[in-house]
């Protein structure tokens, strides 16, 4: 078996996932978890595999935070994206009054992916091409990335702006930016969002024979200033965020590796019977997932699918309390191990010896203290 | 976190319960705290929804934003709040008493109690700051004038959130902050953020135990979360469909009030869950007994009340944006010398803490094996009266001689002068402490002022509760690397723009 029948294989008979920034980005969030860079590689739906093993995730989003967000986009894009372009005269320094104004978005709705990519290829190639031509914004450019061998179309959320042969991947979020400070958690995932683009257009260029750097790491932010509807923009330097998304691609690249040291039929084929309901039985489904080596930390509760699984069956385990609380328990897998060593109920291993020496003293010290309240 | 903290953490995976970190509580819990449970609309930038507030648990005051997009509406919830927040914060501008300064030559007064603000979770102290920002600097008079109890209550929410980042202060706490220094879970630090799972493991229901009331505890139909937030499933499936029911009602000007109604009753639903978990917290951690220095920390927090007071009184002018350059530095240091004092105190008042120290060697305990209180010293031009006594302890020793040391149990003015180490084969050690201080001025020490053989103390590199004052320049010298000199009172003055700052 190649590679990609051996994904197909742990795909099963479904389409695999739709990838878009958000979920490229997630990619970056745990690195070291096999199950997670296999369940992904193959491109599994770990959102509906996690509900048919009864541990649903839970990533709801609101409706009211996606309807802003659709008028603060469409405010800052009325009029051939009027604010948009006020905005990136001010924030680059341009003396250009008007540009061009692209949108890619597939007018019959009808248009496959293929051909909407090759679209946004030619017309992204062309202005690379032509650098003395006026400033063109393209909307909803279609572009792609290898994710595991596998071309991976992502969700065109972005405009990109090209001026004198130098372009910039601009994003409009609607949480604001209130005195010059924003959510950090917020701008951090939309950093690494628009990484994903920016890595997606240099490839595209690259691949064309262009210099890929032509497409900035400064990348353009769009945010409500304060507490009105007003946008601002800010330019986020995202190379650090580059840097962590090429290396988990790459990373995934070499799944082979991973793979060789699972069984030939592993499979978390999620086909569905007439009902709806899919055909293999949730036992079945874990057992799979079990022949894969997990590696939950809390921080997968905000980043992936299967966390609630995952959180289950690393129950008592120290990781599960955060890594801070692994390394202080001296980096013991097991809580009751760690308890066991502390209450020297259990002799340490040879490279716990150190570890068991300040557990020991901490629980002699606790217990001490707490002879006093209880 | 500590190695103490974190084994306490593994108890309470085995226990299935929350394990005690402190042997005292470190924060002050007033008799009538004002509980405050914000709701934001989601996508928008700190858009009230609603809030249950009040210092009486049996009669929280439910106040909501039918449409919370609506900008007037918005304003009239700010004026409601203030209507509760207002009158609270006025209740203890009554008894004051004398506090002596400058050695006892002058007096200066001071309100004899202080308001005090919870909040479930650090999203709230968000809330409070970013409220009292779009609050603070609104007019009464103009294009968008606003009830005069607005940019007042704007004022006095920016005094709370200012207060928060102040080590040591109680003014305004965030629950989930105030119950996890004291008490450690079997989950991670980021699942006690949800104040219902960490109440979950402090004190389940009868029959339950910390493990199974924290799994209950995240659904969030039985349990909805303490806000700021809401759940997306409640916004899409309850919140959604009553908002557009009650714009109806307004937009066919018929059953508004019923419709309004219904509105406070989804949302009640959300809150109230909340505001009996926040008075359950109250209680128990009123419950724990106080360390001794925390009434000089609430002290300073009517310090700070009073002088808000005054300043208000004064017609003072709000707090800016930001602060200028000079203020900024002056106000980091202030919090980090409130941090390190606040480190020590609490180490000093609770033996849990100072536990810490132990066990990195900063701290031992041990027992006065040897004493000699007459020792003098007589090497130096003057006799002196430097006591000696010999501590052993099985703790681990990491100070050397020379070492500056003090202990929670002697007088703060009496140190010891570590003279030197020996360990011995039993695993215990014997330092041998030298003593200045706190013993009179006469070559013999008064009774009790050198600790006596038998005696177990605490000794300590940890010292002094006080930190050197940062010298500052004026305003006026500000140096050009920090902008110059702020015009008075810089570009953050409120404008006649900030009065009338959108808010869409
Ligand atoms: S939740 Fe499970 S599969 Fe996902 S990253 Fe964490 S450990 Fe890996």
């Amino acid at each position: 078996m190649n590679l990609a029948e051996r994904l197909a294989t742990i795909r099963g008979g479904v389409a695999p996932t739709r990838h878009n920034a958000r979920t490229i980005a997630a990619l970056t969030s745990n690195p070291g978890c096999a199950r997670r860079a296999v369940l992904d590689c193959a491109g599994v739906d770990k959102q509906r595999l996690a509900a048919h093993i009864d541990h649903p995730a839970r990533f709801g989003q609101s409706q009211f935070a996606i309807t802003r967000g659709n008028a603060f986009e469409a405010q800052v894009k009325a009029n051939g994206c009027a604010e948009l372009l006020r905005l990136l005269r001010e924030l680059l320094d341009l003396d250009i009054e008007e540009v061009a104004y692209d949108d890619l978005e597939s007018v019959a709705g009808r248009e496959g992916n293929d051909l909407r990519y090759a679209r946004a290829r030619t017309l992204l190639t062309h202005a690379a091409a032509q650098p003395d031509q006026a400033g063109t914004l393209f909307d909803h450019p279609l572009l792609r990335l290898d994710v595991a061998g596998q071309q991976a179309y992502l969700e065109p959320d972005l405009i990109a702006f090209q001026h004198a042969g130098r372009f910039h991947v601009v994003e409009i979020k609607s949480f604001a930016v209130i005195d010059g400070r924003a959510d950090p958690g917020k701008v951090a995932a939309a950093a690494i969002q628009s990484a994903v683009y920016v890595l997606a257009m240099r490839t595209l260029l690259e691949e064309a024979g262009h210099d890929p750097e032509i497409v900035s790491h400064d990348v353009v932010l769009v945010c409500p200033r304060d507490f009105s509807n007003q946008p601002m923009a800010v330019l986020v330097d995202v190379r650090k965020q580059l840097a962590v998304l090429r290396r988990q691609l790459s990373r995934m690249t070499r799944i082979d590796a991973l793979l060789a040291d699972l069984p030939a039929t592993l499979s978390f084929d999620l086909a569905v019977d007439d009902t709806g309901v899919p055909t293999r039985s949730p036992q079945s489904l874990i057992d799979a997932l079990n022949e894969v080596e997990a590696r939950y930390s809390p921080e997968c509760l905000a980043a992936c699918e299967l966390a609630y699984f995952c959180r289950h069956e690393a129950h008592g385990c120290t990781a599960a309390l955060g890594k801070s609380v692994r390394e202080e328990l001296g980096g013991i897998e097991r809580v009751e191990t760690a308890l066991a060593i502390a209450r020297e109920q259990r002799a340490p291993a040879e490279d716990q010896q150190e570890a068991a020496e300040l557990l020991r003293a901490a629980a002699r010290l606790r217990a001490e203290l707490l002879s006093g309240v209880a | 976190m500590s190695t103490l903290t974190s084994l306490a953490r593994a108890e309470a995976v085995v226990a299935e319960r929350a394990q005690r970190i402190t042997l005292v509580r470190h924060l002050h819990v007033a008799d009538r705290p004002l509980v405050f449970v914000p709701l934001t609309l989601a996508g928008e930038a700190n858009a009230p929804l609603a809030a249950m507030v009040g210092d009486d648990p049996d009669n929280p005051t439910l106040l909501i934003v039918p449409q919370p997009r609506n900008r007037d509406q918005r304003f009239a919830f700010a004026a409601s709040l203030a209507e509760v927040v207002l009158p609270y914060v006025d209740s203890f501008r009554g008894d004051v008493e004398a506090v002596a300064v400058n050695r006892g030559k002058d007096i200066r007064v001071r309100y004899a109690d202080a308001p005090q603000l919870l909040v479930p979770n650090p999203g709230g102290v968000a809330f409070t700051r970013l409220f009292g920002r779009s609050t603070r600097f609104r007019r009464t008079d103009g294009d968008y004038p606003v009830h005069p109890s607005v940019p007042l209550l704007g004022r006095w929410l920016t005094w709370f959130a200012d207060r928060a980042e102040h080590p040591g202060s109680s003014a305004l706490l965030a629950m989930t902050e105030a119950l996890t220094g004291h008490w450690a879970t079997g989950q991670s630090p980021l699942e006690d953020a949800q104040l219902a799972a960490l109440m979950a493991w402090i004190d389940p229901p009868d029959g339950m135990t910390g493990t199974q009331a924290a799994a209950a505890a995240e659904d969030p139909v039985t349990c909805p979360p303490a806000g700021p937030t809401t759940d997306p499933g409640f916004d899409n499936e309850i919140l959604a469909p009553a908002i557009e029911a009650y714009e109806r009602a307004v937009a066919a000007d018929s059953l508004v009030e019923r419709r309004r109604a219904e509105l406070e009753d989804v949302l009640r639903t959300q809150l109230e869950p909340t505001w009996r978990l926040m008075w359950r917290a109250v209680a128990l951690l009123h419950d724990l007994p106080a360390g001794s220095r925390v009434a000089g920390r609430w002290a300073e927090d009517r310090d700070a009340f009073t002088n808000h007071c005054s300043h208000l009184d004064d017609g003072g002018v709000p707090q800016p944006r930001r602060d200028a350059a000079v203020a900024a530095a002056q106000r980091l240091h202030r919090l980090e010398r409130a941090q390190a004092s606040y480190d020590v105190q609490r180490a000093y008042d609770d033996p849990m803490v100072m536990a810490d120290h132990r066990l990195t060697g900063e701290a031992f305990v041990g027992e006065v094996t040897a004493a000699d209180p007459t020792r003098i010293d007589d090497s130096g031009k003057r006799r002196v009266l430097r006591p000696r006594i010999t501590v052993t302890t099985a703790d681990v020793v990491l100070v050397t001689p020379g070492t500056t040391l003090a202990s929670p149990h002697r007088p703060t003015n009496q140190k010891a002068t570590v003279v030197s180490v020996a360990r011995n084969d039993a695993g215990t050690a014997e330092v041998v402490l030298e003593l200045t201080g706190g013993m009179g001025s006469s070559l013999t020490p008064p009774a009790g002022s050198v600790p006596e053989v038998g005696e177990r103390l605490c000794w300590t590199t940890l010292t002094g509760f006080f930190f050197p004052a940062g010298a500052f320049p004026s305003r006026e010298e500000t140096p050009w690397t920090h902008g110059g000199p702020p015009a008075p009172y810089d570009d953050d003055t409120p404008t006649a723009e900030d009065a009338q700052e959108e808010w869409s």
